[in-house]
């Protein structure tokens, strides 16, 4: 097990790379540092010796990826490339272009960020499958073919009308929680609940249609038969047998989402105003902050490699059958 | 069972809320303090360091913290400029070639500002003031005191100190320092006599640590700007320049400690953002007690502050009722300023309804269910609004938006008059009353020049307008018609549409940003008005990096512009035709390179006289010869609309100055009763709905049961 961590973590550092140098062309192809230069000066008054200053001042006056003016090693390391992506191995996000420290924002806004994705997640999960066992119990029937219809139509609608119209139906009609806002601490759960039960009731329609067809396809295997033969009633063959069973693709299926809950919602934390790590990246994107950028974009792999392994890791724990080698 | 689940909810509710009596939906905890004024920002602010911050988003913080030495007069218009923490307006002495005092004006090689502040004055309290055994006990931090250092309230000990002129010297050094990159560097540099070689001297210096480096400015001067006592100090202009007075009351000239500078820069607390861009420290009215732009910022009355009296209600031009009640009473009304991050406008308008933010602007999605036109085309407030007590505050902004021609271009600029003609026609053209109406919801005024209303010049478009676009008909001013573009355009040489010269159709580019359905309609517009005259106009959307790009190269042909006033004089507009100004040449901000010998003249004339009907005649002049080349279309200056609810008051529109958060008062008695009664909570979809999933689990049970019996059975 420990060899086969250590072997993906090996294989992880040609994927960073590889991601990171795809970030630092594709925002340098877009964005000369001039123009990041003049966004962060302002538009008003800002004269270009404030620009070559800006850029000397982050390190942004150097060349992209080689430096020709330097010799040997040093022609690599004196680059912006250098400086700017590959320090992140390191886990030195460095300062943003508006001063801050990266890493201490990070580690601020990732726990508002979890504290709508996790029970988000929990919840939505529940309920999902509770509604998957109903359709499958119901199977071929009037009921399975309805909930289908509405799981569809549930998925159909933009996230943002569930938003919109949760905002107005919950907060502004009915005044029972807060439309946006954000405390720390146990405040937050007044200021949660609506992003909450919004994001679970956007997760229903893909979220049961998924566990629905997890739990058809266990149903259809052989074992399903035995135990019907055996005289057992349909509840038991679903809830004893069939739900253990499928229990493997969905355990898998969560683990690898669940480094990711850190990173935050987009749209959800702005239009509640929680202040998350979904927002700082789109307020770096917005603002060519390509520290932040880099550095959220560095991050956003790393949980991902790290979910990925830990899926492998509860494959082994989950099904006797499978061995990581 | 429905009263049981009702006090379970809310038992649950207040537990959350922290036993308040508050509504359920209330975005704030209990506060006892009830001198709060609540308002919303929608963008987080940049930089609160007063030598970089040039934004009005960020103004409405700082201002309230930093005090430079004059502010507008709250209540008066034509703006006035009155002594903040001056003593006194100051004296002005001119100067011959050799520093001697001078009354021959037209002789003054330099201009001297005495400027005496008030003594007295105190700053926040502050750790980077706090000495222990008469040393600075905070400003050489050791990893261990860092370690439980997060936020500038983990600072035990603070203290305060009297503002000096030092203070000021320091901070117009600051403004000098590459390192701050302050956006009016460049601007000073061309006026502050010294500040150039100040600016060049501090760049080369080269220093060990921040500490050292804060001593090397502290201990060089610039030579323009002395210390005469510990509360006068002098700056010495290198020529005259009667619009500097205006950036006298700018933050960028407020007061900085040297030991907030030699506190901020530890590194130590740069890692835990702790920075002078982020924590202001000043002797305004306010401090900023909670800085977390991602989620609130947080205001609390500066406790040293040494009071000020309101506004006399003498000076008082609007009527308006509520002067007279706080009449020589001191400011500031309130204790509490909190501000949330509101980055979508829905929630944001529908919290204001609430009554949880005292007051909102209004976003074009909320403009219909906020305004109405009335059968004389008067604005007036819609009636369930009236209704609520809201009301609103209306003011033409010191700010103008256009179309720039780039007189660079062989087709569109140039001082021939075949281009001039063409300008000309296209200005006909383009009906800004419509683009008014459909795209700013008729919030804005016609331009006829850059100079907007309530600055000396303005032409109001009745008595004085533009003669090249406006003439008489019937006694009234009308725009001139199509018919009449279309005589210029064959004037020009490009009969309806068609080159003369090359015999095709005359196809012009516009450089425009943005790609939302805003863009494209207003585009969808442009177009049609280009062709009223037979103008092909091709659009080019691209970014904003790549509309820069162009504007510096000179590469654009047509583009949307606009500028914001940095003080109400019309220097700061007709400087945007400067020559001397050009973008591609100069890197300045006459985006169109407009470039006049005569206006160059007459700018270089006016812009050094105090305002006189001698400075009004040149001003004239010289939009004369701007409407005549028509280096932009005059576009139009924006009108401000702003609501408040009943319980705040005195909200006056005073676009130019940005303290006015000290005036602001709040009846907390009303806001209270008001928001109880705009809040009640409903529980009955609440029952409605846990009914239903009662009954559906309910039913699911025996569903199952009955499946299950009917398997067996089968």
């Amino acid at each position: 097990m420990i060899k086969y961590i250590f072997k993906r973590i090996i294989y992880a550092i040609p994927i960073l790379i590889g991601v990171n140098l795809l970030t630092f062309t594709l925002f340098f192809v877009v964005n000369s540092p001039d123009e990041v230069a003049r966004l962060h000066l302002g538009n008003k008054r800002v004269t270009q010796e404030q620009i070559t200053s800006w850029n000397e001042e982050r390190g942004y006056n150097n060349p992209l990826f080689y430096n020709s003016s330097e010799s040997g090693l040093n022609s690599f390391k004196e680059t912006i490339f250098y400086e700017k992506s590959f320090k992140l191995f390191l886990f030195d996000f460095g300062m943003s272009d508006s001063g801050r420290d990266i890493k201490y924002d990070i580690k601020e806004r990732m726990w508002p960020s979890l504290a709508i994705a996790l029970p988000s997640l929990l919840v939505g999960l529940f309920i999902n499958i509770t509604f998957a066992l109903f359709f499958v119990f119901f199977r071929s029937t009037k009921v399975d073919y309805l909930g289908v219809i509405f799981c569809v139509a549930l998925m159909s609608i933009s996230s943002l009308f569930y938003i919109i119209g949760g905002q107005y139906l919950i907060s502004k009609l009915l005044h029972l929680v807060p439309i946006s806002g954000y405390e720390h601490g146990y405040e937050s759960i007044k200021f949660l609940i609506l992003p909450v039960v919004i994001s679970v009731i956007y997760g229903i329609g893909s979220g049961t249609r998924w566990y629905r067809s997890l739990f058809l396809e266990e149903i259809e295997k052989d074992y399903v038969r035995t135990a019907k033969s055996k005289g057992l009633s349909e509840s038991a063959v679903l809830f004893n047998h069939v739900f253990k069973n499928a229990l493997i693709p969905i355990l898998t299926g969560v683990v690898v989402i669940l480094p990711l809950l850190f990173l935050g919602s987009l749209i959800v934390e702005s239009f509640f105003g929680i202040p998350g790590l979904g927002s700082y990246t789109i307020d770096a994107i917005q603002s060519q902050d390509f520290a932040i950028v880099r550095a959220m974009v560095f991050l956003g792999t790393i949980l991902y490699i790290l979910g990925l392994v830990l899926t492998d890791i509860s494959y082994t724990l989950v099904d006797p059958r499978v061995r990581l080698k | 069972m429905i009263r049981f689940i009702k006090n379970i909810f809310l038992l649950s509710m207040l537990a959350v809320a922290g036993c308040s009596d508050k509504p359920l939906n209330s975005p704030y905890g209990d506060t006892e303090d009830d001198k709060v004024f609540y308002s919303s920002f929608q963008e987080r602010p940049k930089h609160l360091d007063p030598a970089r911050s040039y934004s009005s988003n960020e103004y409405a913080f700082i201002a309230q913290i930093y005090e430079p030495l004059f502010q507008y007069h709250y209540l008066k218009k034509p703006y006035e400029l009155i002594p903040l923490t001056a003593s006194e307006m100051p004296k002005l002495y001119y100067l011959d070639n050799e520093f001697n005092k001078t009354d021959n004006k037209s002789k003054a090689h330099y201009t001297k500002y005495i400027l005496k502040i008030k003594k007295g004055i105190l700053y926040q309290n502050h750790p980077a003031f706090y000495k222990k055994n008469k040393k600075y006990a905070y400003h050489d931090l050791s990893e261990n005191q860092l370690a439980n250092i997060n936020t500038l309230k983990d600072f035990r000990q603070e203290n305060t100190r009297e503002l000096t002129s030092d203070d000021y010297i320091y901070q117009i050094k600051r403004l000098a320092d590459y390192k701050n990159h302050s956006p009016i560097s460049g601007v000073m540099q061309d006026y502050i006599y010294g500040f150039n070689e100040y600016k060049k001297k501090i760049s080369k210096i080269k220093y060990g640590s921040h500490k050292e480096r804060i001593n090397i400015i502290r201990k060089s001067d610039i030579s323009g700007v002395e210390k005469i006592d510990r509360y006068t100090f002098s700056i010495t202009l290198k020529k005259q320049y009667p619009q500097f007075i205006y950036w006298l009351a700018m933050p960028f000239f407020s007061p900085m400690p040297w030991e907030a500078d030699s506190f901020y820069s530890q590194p130590g607390l740069q890692k835990k953002n702790i920075t002078l861009n982020w924590f202001p420290i000043g002797t305004g009215p306010f401090k900023l007690t909670e800085n977390n732009p991602n989620l609130k910022m947080v205001l609390e009355a500066n406790k040293n502050f040494r009071g000020e009296v309101y506004p006399s209600r003498k000076d008082k031009i609007i009527n308006r009722k509520i002067i007279e009640h706080n009449n020589k009473k001191e400011v500031p009304f309130i204790n509490k300023a909190i501000y949330s991050l509101e980055k979508e406008q829905i929630p944001r308008w529908n919290k204001f309804l609430q009554g949880y933010y005292d007051n909102s602007g209004i976003a074009s999605d909320n403009y219909d269910q906020a305004i109405s036109l009335n059968n004389s085309g008067d604005i007036s407030l819609n009636k369930d609004l009236e209704d609520k007590g809201i009301h609103l505050t209306t003011a033409t902004s010191a700010s103008t938006y256009y179309i720039g021609f780039n007189m660079l271009d062989t087709v569109i600029g140039g001082s021939s008059e075949r281009s001039k003609l063409l300008r000309q026609a296209i200005s006909i053209a383009i009906d800004y009353d419509e683009y008014i109406s459909i795209f700013a919801n008729g919030r804005g005024i016609i331009a006829q020049s850059p100079i907007p209303p309530g600055i000396i010049g303005y032409q109001d478009g009745t008595n004085n307008y533009n003669k090249i676009l406006y003439k008489i008909k019937n006694g009234t001013v009308v725009k001139r018609s199509i018919d009449d573009a279309k005589i210029l355009l064959t004037k020009a040489g490009y009969n309806n549409g068609i080159d003369k010269k090359t015999g095709k159709p005359l196809i012009l580019y516009f450089e425009a940003t943005g790609a939302g359905a805003d863009t494209y309609a207003f585009l969808n517009w442009l177009r049609k008005q280009f062709k009223k005259i037979n103008i092909q106009l091709v659009t080019r959307v691209t970014d904003y990096n790549r509309f820069q790009e162009k504007m510096i190269n000179g590469t654009g042909q047509i583009f949307q512009w606009g500028w914001n006033a940095d003080y109400p004089d019309p220097e700061n507009f007709l400087f945007l035709l400067h020559g001397k100004n050009g973008k591609v040449k100069f890197g300045g901000e006459n985006a169109s390179n407009y470039n006049s010998i005569k206006f160059d003249s007459l700018f270089k004339e006016m812009k050094n006289m105090e305002n006189s009907p001698q400075r009004e005649k040149i001003i004239k002049s010289m939009l004369d010869i701007i409407q005549n080349d028509s280096p932009w279309i005059w576009g139009f200056h924006p009108k401000s609309f702003s609501l408040s609810h009943k319980w705040v008051e005195n909200t006056e529109s005073n676009l130019m100055a940005n303290n006015t958060l000290k005036y602001k008062k709040i009846n907390n008695i009303l806001r209270s009763e008001k928001i109880n009664l705009w809040n009640k909570a409903n529980f009955t979809l609440l029952y409605i709905l846990l009914f239903a999933i009662l009954i559906f689990i309910a039913s699911v049970i025996i569903m199952i049961k009955k499946k299950d019996k009917e398997k067996i059975y089968d």
